[in-house]
């Protein structure tokens, strides 16, 4: 059984700890917590990548990469993730847990030094980070955000909630828009990086051998005279209930594809008012989370209408979005298709062996979370950003306990808001307005 | 079984070798939910010409990935759906020199175990469902062939082997694939999943016993030979082409450099050469390297680049390769590298270090269930178990680095792909 706990280093800094034997390896992941938003979203996830060129002692990344080879291969990273209109900027490590190290040779304490001065002491000069640093970086975060095309599956996805969610703060990209990083440069960063400093709430998570007091000792150590004197209180994400028009609304646009990508985006709606987390999971892996899930044995296997159909949940935002490949004549099949396997969870039409696989293959994902450093890191992340306690374990038994009539009354609110067709271009006739 | 104690690694390894040849390898984790089992024959896509019964045969490109998507089919069904049903998450791949079948659970392993060796000793195939097969892979071939990373990575090893088929894709063509029937299949099968040719490897909170017995009641009693392989004649030249270049849509150039490396011999050799080739890559090109420090402080490559030897049993390369705005100074900048290393030598404390950063990055490793049953298994095909690599790491010194780069990573011997932007 995992040893978990929870505690407050100093203000707004927080530590969750699992304290485990079962791997090698430990980690430790240090996140700021910020809002989401236009001005600010490519600074913050271009921060880390700055704080990692070089420290005040390690002044380059050939000094810092030394000391983490030193550390028998350490590795420590940037990672950006949008936790509804939450963005979590971290520096995440992971490195041999000293129970598998010569006695004597522990290397956590060094390690979370190392961590602690790549957050609080960067290479700066002239108290501003190195342009160098800032503009060798910025440009590959420009790469890596125009190159979001590339992978067509997941750009699908993405346009989806920003065409649907125009005016939210969630319709920011994860790394933010190129405008924004266009403008960023060594003095603004450093501005930015200062504020984020003292407002971010701060969470870390450690797992492996060592005991919580240790970790949270070293931590002291490392993060002494971090600053903390403007809290940001109010980080939260807004739940839409509605969709924004009475009429979904539909969207095409065209691009050099082998392959037709439909992604719908439905508002979770009045369930989001009092969210049952365990049940909302089972309707997403009922619809379309799992092999054994509608969309995949009708729209795909039965009528071959897709290549692939799955759905994806947005929990932190109350969303469920679903994602498709297909050919481009098939729109209208595929689309009727997929609405229709939502409509008959609506009805109540789910069979008991349904229900079953969904609840089995949930249960195994969720046993299975415990067995990877991190995804229990992401859980355990999730669980704070949501205001929700417990572990996998607490969660697969509300999962058991959820019945069809419960499925079928959260489906039945679920309010289509966008539907969004990625289609060749030049390809014959648009897809109509309306089905 | 055979059990053996890796005590600095904190891992035992159980190893039974049946009768009828196959391999069974267990490793214990107690503690994890996940149980998984791998079961692979030593044959993948570049094993197209072999003797079986005193008769050389010539197959088609693509064969032995097709295999395995029709070996799933059962006379019942589909194994792959009765795995799913049970809680399973099934899978399988096909290397140029492996076919691996595994799943994964939490429940049902013993039943889970049972199903997969019976599908993939049993085959079942009609010419409908092969006729039917061709038009499904026919359509993934054009979809591949649409991948930068798949183009990248073939004109690569076009451009150093002249002969060899692991110049042809794994997936053949639409072309050679049309060439075959469920009878080559059955003769395919008969050749290289007979239990001599295999390895069953599994990693879990599960008894090792209980894993062999299995394999024991549902596997064919009897010894077979595997067949001996040819991939035709040696290539002699360093390069067959220096530089290859496609178009396609990609927002950055895309490249992959490398060396032919000659294939190294068995056993504990094996896990030098492929450790001492790690090594050497890294200390020229990995992330503490200062070639890497200055291209990424340059702009030339970004992140994404990363650099590694393959070491197959008939074929080996070294490869470095990301994105970058220009390819052809990342290789200008690389070969320059080498040469000097070969004439300044290697820095010791550097070369430690490396050392160093590779034993935790071997200790970490086994951690990843799915990678760890690959690599056993992939170290069993070359006559050694890859727990062993740890011990062997420790006695490679700095001239064994600088050996292998004197001998496979020299300024001719070196090929560049690129895919640049339409």
């Amino acid at each position: 059984m995992p040893n978990i706990t929870r505690r407050e280093l100093c203000p707004f800094v927080f530590l969750t700890h699992l304290q485990t034997n079962k791997f090698k390896t430990a980690t430790l992941r240090l996140s700021l917590l910020t809002q989401l938003s236009r001005d600010t979203a490519a600074k913050n996830a271009l921060l880390p990548r700055v704080l990692l060129q070089g420290t005040a002692n390690h002044p380059d990344m050939a000094v810092l990469a030394e000391a983490t080879d030193e550390l028998y291969g350490a590795n420590i990273e940037a990672k950006i993730a949008k936790k509804g209109e939450i963005q979590c900027v971290s520096l995440a490590a992971s490195f041999v847990d000293d129970a598998c190290l010569p006695e004597g040779e522990g290397i956590l304490t060094q390690i979370t030094k190392l961590l602690g001065e790549i957050l609080l002491r960067p290479a700066l000069k002239d108290g501003k980070f190195q342009a160098a640093y800032v503009d060798g970086e910025r440009e590959k975060l420009l790469d890596e955000i125009r190159g979001r095309i590339n992978n067509k599956r997941t750009y699908a996805l993405t346009r989806l909630a920003e065409l649907m969610c125009d005016g939210e703060a969630f319709s920011v990209f994860r790394l933010g828009t190129e405008q924004e990083a266009e403008t960023i440069d060594a003095e603004t960063l450093t501005a930015h990086y200062r504020m984020l400093l003292a407002s971010a709430p701060i969470e870390i998570f450690y797992s492996g051998t060592a005991p919580a007091d240790k970790v949270a000792d070293a931590l002291a150590a490392a993060l002494s005279g971090i600053p903390r004197t403007e809290p940001d209180f109010d980080l939260g994400t807004d739940v839409r209930m509605n969709s924004l028009e009475p009429q979904p609304r539909y969207f095409t646009e065209e691009m050099d594809v082998t392959q037709g990508k439909l992604s719908l985006g439905f508002r979770i709606g009045s369930a989001m008012e009092d969210p049952d987390y365990a049940a909302l999971r089972l309707l997403h892996y009922l619809y379309g989370g799992s092999v054994n899930s509608k969309l995949f044995l009708h729209v795909r296997e039965r009528l071959s209408l897709c290549y692939y159909a799955s759905s994806v949940p947005e929990l932190f935002k109350g969303l469920l979005l679903v994602a498709s490949g297909i050919e481009f004549d098939k729109y209208d099949e595929a689309l009727a298709e997929i609405l229709a396997q939502l409509d008959a969870i609506r009805n109540g039409d789910i069979t008991d062996e349904e229900l079953n696989w969904a609840k089995k293959a949930l249960i195994t994902d969720l046993r299975m979370i415990a067995d990877e450093q991190s995804q229990l890191e992401d859980f355990y992340l999730g669980q704070t950003i949501l205001g929700e306690d417990g572990g996998p374990e607490e969660l697969i038994a509300d999962v058991e306990r959820v019945g069809k009539k419960q499925i079928a009354e959260i489906a039945a609110g679920l309010q289509l808001d966008a539907v969004y067709f990625l289609q060749n271009a030049g390809a014959d006739g648009n897809p109509p307005e309306e089905v | 079984m055979e059990k053996k104690i890796y005590k600095t690694l904190g891992e035992t390894l159980y190893t039974a070798a049946l009768p009828n040849g196959l391999t069974v390898y267990v490793i214990p984790k107690p503690g994890y939910e996940k149980k998984y089992a791998f079961f692979a024959t030593s044959y993948g896509g570049a094993d197209r010409r072999f003797q079986q019964d005193g008769e050389w045969q010539n197959t088609p490109a693509g064969i032995a990935h097709f295999l395995e998507h029709k070996l799933f089919d059962t006379e019942a069904g589909n194994a792959l759906a009765d795995l799913a049903a049970n809680g399973a998450q099934p899978n399988a791949f096909t290397s140029s020199e492996m076919t691996a079948y595994y799943f994964e659970c939490t429940d049902g392993f013993e039943e889970n175990l049972k199903t997969l060796l019976s599908f993939v000793s049993t085959p079942y195939f009609t010419e409908e469902s092969v006729a039917k097969e061709q038009g499904i892979i026919g359509q993934e071939i054009g979809m591949i062939e649409d991948t930068p990373g798949h183009a990248v990575y073939y004109n690569l090893l076009k451009a150093l082997y002249a002969n060899h088929p692991v110049r042809d894709m794994i997936s053949g063509t639409v072309e050679s694939i049309a060439q075959i029937t469920a009878q080559t299949l059955y003769d395919l099968h008969r050749a290289f999943y007979r239990p001599g040719n295999m390895v069953l490897c599994a990693v879990g909170d599960i008894d090792p016993e209980q894993v062999a017995e299995t394999a024991r009641a549902i596997l064919p009693e009897e010894y077979h030979a595997s067949p001996t392989k040819d991939y035709g004649p040696s290539d002699t030249m360093p390069v067959i082409q220096a530089r290859t270049e496609v178009a396609m849509a990609v927002s950055q150039p895309l490249f992959l450099l490398g060396t032919r490396v000659p294939p190294s011999e068995g056993g504990q050799a094996y896990l030098k050469r492929e450790l001492t080739g790690h090594l050497a890559t890294q200390y020229l090109a990995g992330k503490s390297s200062p070639l890497y420090v200055r291209l990424y402080a340059e702009g030339l490559i970004a992140k994404d680049f990363s650099c590694g030897f393959l070491s197959g049993l008939s074929h080996a390369i070294t490869e470095f390769g990301g994105e970058s705005r220009d390819p052809d100074k990342v290789l200008a900048e690389m070969q320059a590298e080498a040469v000097k290393v070969l004439s300044a030598g290697i820095d010791e404390s550097r070369f430690i270090r490396l050392k160093k950063a590779t034993s935790g990055q071997l200790i970490r490793g086994l951690d990843n269930v799915e990678n760890l049953c690959y690599e056993q298994t992939e170290s069993h095909f070359h006559g050694a178990s890859a727990l062993d690599r740890l011990a062997v790491l420790e006695a490679i010194t700095s001239a064994d680095v600088l050996d292998f780069i004197g001998k496979h990573l020299q300024p001719d011997q070196f090929a560049l792909s690129i895919v640049r932007p339409l």
